[in-house]
């Protein structure tokens, strides 16, 4: 008889760690909800783009001048019109400290990814230059560049889900294992 | 007051923090070389150096610049002999109207510095940023492929 209780209850807690599990996995997807939407807003994904072309404004359209990581190459730096923090003067180039397009090797693309791809490639090590997840979730928390986007200045619309709940976001869908949505 | 080395000058300037280095050197200093065009760092009139990498001046407030090292086109030529990328101007002819001409020299020698044997794709994807409104874009390739071969020769 004490054998059958202590089995019954064995069970009732495995189904409730089940029960916790699956709960754990509906928040951290719909916290990734979240995630993918800051990071296709415009003031993210312009500078995460398809090729080599930084993209800009709130449309997204190709940088002015042409300019491209060959640019950089060939010494046009982004900082030779982009200062560690905005212009004071209308229609002056926005800026951030370390104002860049991530390397060409891992360019971290945002823009067209569904979720689902994004999220695995946010997963791969080898797509991220080596961040793991703690890694991103401390770039999205503390990056000075990233923080840009809720305070770009004027004539570009700020990121509009709060920093902290993004950052709180990536932590509930990495602490549930950083499921992918289907 | 904001110390700074101009051209291998030192300077002191006295101007409110947030004045453009642009206006410092035309203004304050008498350095006409290097022009204004749009002030909100498109066109790439108003190029210089500071501590070696090119710049857009008239978006850079004097106030970040104390202690930095600052290049204009006045200062690219030795007393004795002009710069290789200025004497390949005059040999290919490249100005016509010249508004541009010295920020459009200022990013040559930077693009040089960064890539000894550019292609017309690496040339493009540096002067793009210069904008001529004479159109002299052909004759400008051809300096810089002359520029980088002077200076491959020197050595």
């Amino acid at each position: 008889m004490r054998a059958l209780v202590l089995l019954a209850l064995a069970a009732c807690g495995s189904a409730r760690a089940d029960d916790d599990n699956r709960h754990d996995e509906s928040s951290a997807r719909m916290a990734f909800a979240t995630v993918h939407e800051v990071f296709m807003h415009p003031r993210c994904m312009n500078c995460h783009p398809v090729g080599d072309a930084p993209l800009q404004f709130d449309d997204s359209r190709p940088h002015a001048m042409a300019i491209t990581r060959r640019s950089e190459r060939n010494g046009v730096a982004c900082s030779t019109c982009h200062r560690a923090k905005n212009g004071t003067r209308p229609n002056q180039p926005p800026g951030a400290p370390n104002w860049h397009l991530p390397p060409a090797e891992t360019p971290m693309v945002f823009e067209g990814r569904t979720p689902k791809q994004l999220c695995e490639q946010l997963k791969d090590p080898k797509q991220t230059g080596g961040k793991d997840l703690a890694g991103l979730v401390h770039h999205v928390e503390h990056d000075a560049l990233v923080g840009w986007g809720w305070e770009p200045g004027p004539g570009r619309t700020p990121v509009k889900t709060p920093r902290a709940k993004l950052v709180a976001a990536m932590k509930t869908w990495a602490a549930a294992g950083a499921p992918c949505p289907d | 007051m904001t110390k700074l080395v101009v051209n291998g000058k030192h300077v002191t300037v006295s101007a409110d923090s947030d004045t453009p280095l642009l206006w410092v050197l035309r203004d304050k200093l008498g350095l006409t070389g290097t022009k204004f065009g749009c002030g909100i760092a498109q066109c790439g009139a108003c190029t210089v150096h500071v501590d070696g990498q090119s710049k857009r001046s008239c978006v850079l407030p004097i106030g970040e610049l104390d202690g930095k090292q600052v290049t204009t086109i006045e200062g690219l030529a030795t007393p004795k002999q002009l710069h290789a990328v200025q004497q390949a101007w005059l040999a290919e002819n490249v100005p016509q109207c010249g508004y541009c001409q010295a920020g459009q020299i200022m990013t040559t020698v930077a693009l040089l510095a960064a890539n000894a044997s550019p292609t017309d794709e690496d040339i493009d994807s540096a002067l793009s940023a210069n904008l001529c409104r004479c159109g002299t874009y052909p004759r400008i390739r051809r300096a810089v492929h002359r520029a980088a071969a002077a200076i491959k020769e020197r050595g």
